[in-house]
């Protein structure tokens, strides 16, 4: 079973802070680190790997840094990792990255499933893994728990709102996964040394010769972002003193009640 | 691409089991606001293969039309009969906007539709209007885990699309009156299409209490609770106020709450009539999923928690010895 892994560095969303004077976000500082649910996507795919043998390939787009990344996907077990990266695929927005993505995946595969997290925690639009698959042409689901194979079928749990459905679909698949799907693998100290020796190669725009440049970076991206802002910080409401813990519910009823809100 | 021969805003009513979704109910009101605005139609969208409940909400929530496609094809979502159903509706009927629900399906919709049609697909958009000078949507939604807000514009292809998150908007008032025109299209799919089957679904245990995203009272917890234990004490006020338990991301991550009752940035977004964090010290990421709440109450000890930051009423203390006491009191209040 040939699978690919799509991995994101993004920063730490939780240690983002905003700068109190200019309103606006500190990057400088933020640790970079794995997606946090492309982590759930790795783990899927090597134990699809050790049940049905084959390679994993992880692959990013980014800048040189997001190797970094790729090397946390070799120390816990991909075979090989590939960095996407070209000026050119600059400002793209999840339709241009996708579409650029899908034909990297073309360009390494063919590959039986293709796998990532449900949505990256910088950007939150749980949408390019999804456009991968439609710009290819392949099957998807979404928000899945775990995947096996039943002779030619793939058969999937995958999470909706009510509850959770079973589900049989064919390779090829693209799946994404989310963290409450499995408990990612810690790298072991022999598989870091040896990613720290890996070679990642890198992929750039010239190495995808049937790639429609029409369709990348922000000329090729439908949206366009007009304006970004930091939320208001909203007023502090209206502070009820602890005077002792009865008399402070007591207070808080009293004053829901008149508001009609109890 | 003549933008011009685009016209209308439609809603994808999402359906399951034959029953409409509270989001596509939700978004009808947006949508009739950006219609109002462009002086076009309101329109829903149904598939499904029992559609009747669906389209009866649809009409009451205001939609000036309903397009209809109905087969045992649409029994469950798949990708394949959904996707080749709509994009027929969009190639014939060429809508301005497209509005869909960031549910699981709705987001896989979405992309499919998007990619499908190569034009712009705005992620978990809060607010939408119309730029005056263009007529184009303007989609606000959030990044960087609530961090950064973003105004995304969709101006050189149609229809313009985005997804919202269930609870971010309020339905509006419902009008029995209204009637909707309906247009049933006979759109077929070849069942050797549909590669993806739902065999089987198992119910998950908390649907059956009040849902989260429909409740009216939502009592939250967070690290604050110490422990998954102290959670009943969270239950009982809830069960007294008729409402439901939601947790913060921290709660998950230790692995005492489920991530079904997560509320925020990779949760649930919810508006109850009444949120009380407990014990949440309010991260940006956990707001963007409760803001939008009527009346936020917060227990915290921490005098300088965020929370009190967006909270209508602030209670600085020890949650452990002011629970007990509202429950008494609410207890009171209501009689029981």
């Amino acid at each position: 079973m040939n699978i690919v892994v799509c991995v994101k560095q993004v920063p730490d969303t939780t240690e983002i802070k905003i700068d109190p004077v200019k309103n606006t976000l500190i990057r400088e500082g933020v640790p970079s680190i794995v997606n946090p649910f492309d982590k759930n996507a790795i783990e899927q795919a090597l134990q699809l790997k050790e049940l049905y043998g084959g390679t994993v390939t992880a692959i990013s787009m980014g800048p040189n840094q997001a190797k970094s990344s790729l090397r946390i996907a070799l120390s816990m077990g991909a075979d090989k990792a590939y960095l996407v990266t070209d000026r050119a695929f600059g400002g793209s927005d999840t339709y241009a990255t996708s579409y650029i993505l899908s034909k990297v995946i073309e360009k390494l595969g063919p590959f039986d499933v293709i796998l990532g997290g449900i949505q990256a925690i910088d950007g939150d639009t749980g949408q390019t893994c999804t456009s991968i698959a439609e710009h290819m042409g392949v099957n998807r689901l979404s928000y899945v728990l775990d995947m096996k194979m039943d002779g030619d079928k793939v058969v999937v749990r995958r999470m909706v709102e009510e509850g959770v459905e079973i589900v049989e679909s064919k390779l090829p698949i693209l799946v994404t996964l989310t963290k409450v799907s499995n408990k990612p693998r810690y790298a072991t100290i022999r598989g870091k040394i040896d990613s720290l020796k890996a070679e990642i190669e890198e992929i750039h725009l010239t190495d995808l010769p049937d790639m429609d440049t029409t369709k990348i970076g922000l000329k090729g991206s439908p949206t366009r972002v007009k304006a970004t802002f930091t939320p208001k910080r909203q007023a502090c409401g209206e502070i009820i003193e602890l005077i002792n813990p009865k008399d402070t519910a007591k207070a808080l009823v009293g004053k829901l009640l008149e508001a009609k809100i109890l | 691409m003549n933008l011009e021969q685009y016209k209308d805003v439609w809603v994808f009513i999402e359906c399951f089991q034959g029953q409409p979704k509270d989001v596509g109910l939700e978004l009808l009101g947006q949508g009739r606001k950006l219609a109002d605005s462009l002086e076009q139609k309101l329109c829903a969208v149904v598939i499904g293969k029992d559609v009747d409940t669906a389209i009866k909400a649809a009409n009451d929530f205001g939609a000036d039309k309903v397009y209809v496609v109905q087969g045992e094809e649409y029994k469950d979502y798949t990708s394949e009969a959904y996707g080749h159903a709509f994009l027929k509706l969009i190639h014939k009927y060429r809508p301005n906007t497209l509005l869909i629900g960031a549910t699981i399906k709705g987001r896989e919709l979405g992309s499919e539709i998007a990619v499908s049609l190569r034009t712009g697909l705005t992620a978990d958009c809060t607010a939408l209007s119309i730029e005056e000078e263009t007529g184009n949507v303007v989609w606000e939604r959030p990044a960087f885990g609530g961090n950064l807000y973003a105004q995304i514009l969709c101006s050189e292809t149609r229809p313009q699309m985005g997804t919202c998150r269930p609870g971010v908007f309020k339905k509006q008032e419902k009008n029995e009156k209204n009637q909707a025109e309906i247009i049933r299209e006979n759109i077929r799919v070849d069942a050797a299409y549909i590669i993806t089957k739902v065999v089987d679904f198992i119910k998950s245990s908390d649907v059956s209490g009040i849902k989260l995203e429909e409740a009216e009272y939502i009592v939250s917890g967070g690290r604050g609770m110490k422990n998954p234990e102290n959670f009943e004490m969270l239950k009982e006020l809830a069960d007294v106020l008729g409402g439901a338990v939601g947790c913060s991301r921290a709660v998950v991550d230790a692995g005492w709450m489920p991530q079904t009752m997560q509320v925020g940035q990779t949760g649930k977004t919810v508006s109850p009539k009444v949120y009380i964090a407990c014990g949440i010290s309010g991260a940006v990421q956990h707001v963007a999923g409760m803001s939008s709440s009527d009346t936020i109450i917060a227990i915290n000890k921490d005098a300088t928690a965020p929370i009190f930051e967006v909270a209508d009423y602030c209670i600085v203390g020890d949650l452990f010895q002011v629970l007990p006491e509202l429950i008494k009191e609410i207890r009171l209040a209501k009689n029981m």
